[in-house]
């Protein structure tokens, strides 16, 4: 099923490696088929867009990659560690040490500052950069001690950025991050995540049902019904800012 | 809303099921009183005099305001009863001939009046029968005017006037070693020598008596006849520590219900805003639907009284059942016909009218945000809640938090009148708990202070007329006497300005090694050789200070009128006296070196012999065992105070219960998301539990000192409520009753901290990511 072309342009190590992956909820007496077989790599420096309608499983796929989610079938390795049968607690050391998160609604701290929200995450890290320079990758140094309710959306959004890139993470997850956002913010918050991808080398992989956003990816990913469609490299990477929705 | 509905309906059936449990018992206990006192005729006057000819007895009818005069012979006797060797006394009273007392009427529970004309025959009161396993047809003996006579038991009887049966002087009833005994008037009369004659008088009045007037009339008509004491019925003894409980229950019944109502109040206002702030949307679309502000405000009150309806049900169901344990508790000591359960409907309506009325007004607020929303905004989200940084963080403090510990000093800051209105509950079922122990706490203080620290003796002797000090060796060559020392008490009339007292001086030896006065940090003070010394309470009613001259009216023997200056004021918890040297006083009198009684320290293996030797002495009246006292006092609190600790740590339990369960479930509503952020962020179950149960914990951990202070508080409140001339409850709390008060609170601030962190561990991760708030 993955063609020729899914092969990654620049053919780094495999961070995550999934095969057959199923996931089935039981919603009452219906039971939904989420993941329906999902096989797929990814690899460390590499931007993925994953493109799909509501239901197609994206979300589910990349919950189950984030570890806030547990397969019900298949496997996924992260790194050559298995994931789908890892307990509680290693999902969450998974999580605090490895993997950044981004939202469609930032999930920030109310009760933090920008600088605070990310020292959350950098307390707790083995080898974070300070908030300041997280913050300073988003271009947030103006806004450092301004509270959530003090910030637009896209601020807001490149403090959840920040916070999800000052651990150093492998992988940043990012769950249709312009998606409460207009397009001109959306498109700074896109270069934020760009800009990560390019300098700090980590593996991003980006939930979008925004056909547009897949341009500035390494691959694009079409899910559909719980199933990988298409796997596509694009031969030419846009920047964000030449993208337009 | 289920666990939360379920601790407001806790705090609410405690505050319903208390206020029904006071109430119908006041009402219970007053309407019982009240019947047992009509039907079986209970006296308004009561007179105490040497020996009257009968024909006194009109000249008392004929005082203006008096209704009905009854005279009767009345006497203490010692007892003697088989198998039991302790000292045991009684009050003898006769009965008229025609077995029909005009007043106070005896109710015969068992078997049948005494026949008048028998001077072996007697009734006897209730508890005094349970306590010996006596029965109609049991025997035991009396020595009667100095006579051994064996009595036989024809009946068991209630009096209006013996509701509470308690020896003069003692601290609290012992049914063991007092009781009273009811013989038929020409056998009594003909045994002390009374034929054609009176020694106490009962009387009823007109309504519209003037009581001083009479009282004052009857002073002076039989004061030629050894008259010492002519008293109302508000100081008649048994009507007194009866009228003394429905105090202490009136007290009990305004404060604890109200802590309740108020507590339960904040709970439902807490609940309310959240759940309304949670339907905001529902609200604008019915508003957008049509429905007006009044709608909404009557379809949020119905939410709130149907929340509080179970609680109210159960509250009725529990305080009428707690209503009739604690009437059956009091039914134990005071002795009624029958216990009359009433709960007035009214006292239900009052409870549901009050409680919802409470919860309404708690839970206006929020409602009026409610009504008052112009759909078009309701329809938004909320816009973000603000938050600054604390005042704490300014101090510089700021830097050492994590961000944890920043989010619950926030948090806290961020809504002070709720942290507060939390604190606050918290501190008040912690207080509660303490008011609970302190009741036990003080009576242990009191009967150390009094039986350890005052009164070291172990047997109290009195005799039956003021004797030569020459009585003092006889009772020291008793074998099994180890010391002795003697006293001597004399009724007498305390008069400053324009306040006067009624009670008796005790004179004591001037070193009495066994009789000890404590100033009022306890230690001992020597008895000055000349002046009065009076206790703390008595001072204060009178005005008096040390240096004040007294004046003393004596009201036994030739009843001298003398000026006494006041030397020292000491601590008395329990009744209220004056102390003399005992020679200052029998100087007083002008009397010789007379004594009324000893007290003496005994060897425990003789005391047997010894009560056998009082009871053959015909000048000692009665004895009375130090030991048993502090026992039976025991005894006798522990039933109701153990009614009352269950009580109030099941009320301490459930406000703390259900205050902090509330806290913690609203603060998991608002907070789930953000808790999930961070369990999705890497925190883990425990990291992000910090966050919530730490600030429960720390609102905790304010509350409890708090709850000490309020405790304190509420506690020197119920001392002052309850001090009276028979006795004060020192503001004693034991360090364990602290201790208690917090680890009750502490475990039902743990259990819901458990439930909640049960919850927390349980949050949906991916389904608060899919979410705006």
């Amino acid at each position: 099923m993955i063609g020729k072309e899914g092969e990654p342009n620049n053919s780094g190590e495999v961070v995550f490696r999934v095969r057959d992956l199923t996931k089935i909820y039981a919603m009452g007496e219906v039971e939904v088929h989420a993941l329906r077989g999902v096989n797929l790599e990814l690899y460390s420096g590499e931007l993925v867009v994953l493109l799909g309608p509501s239901g197609s499983g994206k979300s589910t796929l990349l919950n189950i990659l984030g570890g806030l989610d547990t397969a019900t079938g298949g496997d996924v390795t992260y790194r050559g560690k298995t994931l789908t049968n890892a307990d509680e607690r290693e999902l969450t050391e998974y999580r605090r040490y490895h993997v950044g998160f981004v939202f469609q609604f930032y999930n920030l701290i109310p009760s933090l500052t920008a600088r605070e929200n990310v020292a959350v995450v950098t307390e707790i890290a083995q080898n974070p950069m300070t908030p300041e320079e997280a913050l300073q990758l988003v271009g947030l140094t103006e806004r450092l001690d301004h509270f959530p309710a003090q910030l637009s959306g896209g601020e807001q959004q490149r403090v959840a950025i920040a916070r999800a890139i000052s651990k150093n993470p492998e992988v940043l997850l990012c769950d249709e991050p312009t998606g409460a956002l207009d397009s001109k913010t959306g498109i700074v918050v896109l270069e934020a995540l760009d800009r990560i991808n390019r300098e700090l080398g980590t593996a991003t992989a980006i939930i979008t049902h925004n056909a547009d956003i897949a341009g500035m990816a390494d691959r694009v990913i079409h899910l559909s019904n719980g199933r990988i469609t298409e796997i596509k490299a694009n031969a030419v990477k846009k920047s964000p800012g030449e993208l337009q929705w | 809303m289920k666990g939360q509905v379920f601790a407001i309906t806790l705090v609410v059936v405690s505050g319903v099921a208390t206020f029904i449990m006071f109430i119908s018992t006041i009402d219970s206990l007053s309407l019982t009183r009240n019947r047992f006192y009509r039907d079986y005729r209970f006296a308004d006057v009561f007179v105490n005099l040497k020996r009257a000819p009968e024909s006194l007895k009109e000249k008392i009818q004929n005082v203006p305001g008096v209704h009905q005069v009854e005279t009767r012979v009345s006497a203490y006797v010692k007892l003697d009863i088989k198998g039991f060797s302790e000292p045991v006394t009684a009050r003898i009273i006769s009965v008229p001939d025609d077995g029909k007392p005009l007043l106070n009427r005896l109710y015969i529970k068992k078997g049948r009046l005494a026949d008048p004309a028998k001077d072996n025959e007697v009734v006897v009161n209730e508890n005094f029968a349970l306590a010996h396993g006596f029965d109609p047809g049991d025997r035991f003996a009396a020595i009667i005017h100095g006579k051994w006579k064996e009595l036989t038991i024809t009946g068991i009887a209630l009096s209006p006037e013996f509701v509470l049966i308690m020896r003069p002087e003692a601290m609290s009833p012992d049914f063991k070693h007092y009781g009273i005994l009811w013989m038929g008037r020409k056998a009594l009369s003909k045994a002390y020598d009374m034929d054609g004659a009176f020694n106490n008088a009962v009387l009823t009045l007109y309504p519209d008596a003037k009581l001083s007037d009479v009282l004052a009339q009857l002073d002076t008509i039989v004061e030629q006849y050894g008259g010492y004491g002519t008293y109302a019925r508000k100081d008649q003894i048994s009507h007194r520590l009866l009228s003394g409980e429905f105090q202490q229950l009136q007290t009990s019944s305004e404060i604890f219900p109200t802590i309740f109502i108020c507590v339960a109040a904040f709970l439902l206002n807490v609940v309310m805003s959240r759940t309304i702030n949670t339907q905001r949307e529902q609200i604008a679309a019915l508003k957008a639907f049509g429905y007006n502000n009044l709608d909404i405000g009557i379809h949020y009150a119905k939410l709130v009284v149907l929340i509080i309806s179970p609680g109210l049900i159960g509250g009725i169901v529990a305080g009428i059942w707690f209503g009739k344990m604690l009437g059956g508790i009091y039914m134990e000591v005071y002795r009624f016909p029958q216990l009359i359960y009433t709960l007035h409907p009214g006292v239900i309506v009052a409870a549901v009218l009050i409680s919802i009325a409470s919860a309404l007004v708690g839970t206006l607020h929020s409602l009026w945000r409610a009504a008052k929303q112009p759909p078009a905004e309701a329809m938004r989200p909320e816009p973000p809640a603000q938050y600054r940084v604390t005042l704490i963080e300014k101090t510089g403090i700021g830097r050492m938090l994590t961000q944890p510990s920043r989010i619950i000093a926030r948090n806290i800051e961020r809504k002070p009148i709720r942290t507060f209105l939390s604190i606050i509950g918290i501190a008040v079922a912690c207080a509660t708990m303490i008011s609970s122990g302190f009741f036990k706490d003080a009576v242990a203080f009191m009967v150390n202070v009094q039986f350890v620290l005052s009164q070291k003796e172990d047997m109290k002797v009195a005799f039956t007329e003021p004797t030569s000090r020459r009585a003092l060796y006889e009772l020291k060559e008793l074998p099994g006497v180890h010391h002795a020392e003697t006293f001597r008490t004399v009724p007498a009339r305390f008069k400053f300005g324009s306040r006067s007292y009624k009670t008796a001086i005790n004179g004591i030896e001037p070193e009495s090694r066994l009789h000890l006065l404590l100033d009022t940090d306890l230690n001992a003070i020597s008895l000055p050789p000349s002046g009065i010394v009076l206790n703390d309470y008595l001072g204060k009613f009178l005005g008096v200070r040390a240096g004040d001259l007294l004046t003393v009216e004596v009201l036994e023997g030739s009843k001298p009128v003398r000026q006494v200056p006041v030397v020292a004021l000491v601590k008395l918890y329990l009744g209220v006296m004056g102390y003399m040297d005992v020679t200052a006083l029998n100087r007083l009198m002008r009397e010789g070196d007379a004594v009324s009684g000893a007290y003496l320290v005994t060897d425990p293996l003789y005391s047997g012999k010894l009560y056998r030797n009082f009871i053959n002495m015909p000048r000692v009246s009665g004895t009375v065992l130090r030991r048993n006292e502090i026992r039976n006092f025991h005894d006798v609190q522990a039933k109701g105070m153990l009614f009352f600790t269950f009580i109030a740590t099941l009320m301490a339990c459930s406000i703390a219960f259900g205050v902090v369960y509330n806290s913690a479930r609203i603060a998991l509503s608002e907070r789930s998301r953000e808790l999930s952020s961070l369990r999705v962020l890497g925190y883990t179950r425990g990291e992000i539990s910090y966050i919530l149960l730490g600030e429960l914990g720390l609102i905790t951990l304010i509350a409890i000192p708090l709850g000490f202070l309020i405790g304190y508080w509420l506690c020197a409140y119920i001392a002052q409520a309850l001090a009276s001339d028979l006795f004060r409850v020192p503001l004693v709390i034991e360090t364990k009753t602290y201790a208690l008060a917090a680890a009750v609170v502490l475990a039902s601030a743990s259990v819901s901290g458990l439930i909640v962190r049960h919850k927390l561990d349980h949050l949906d991760l991916v389904e608060v990511l899919k979410t705006r708030e």
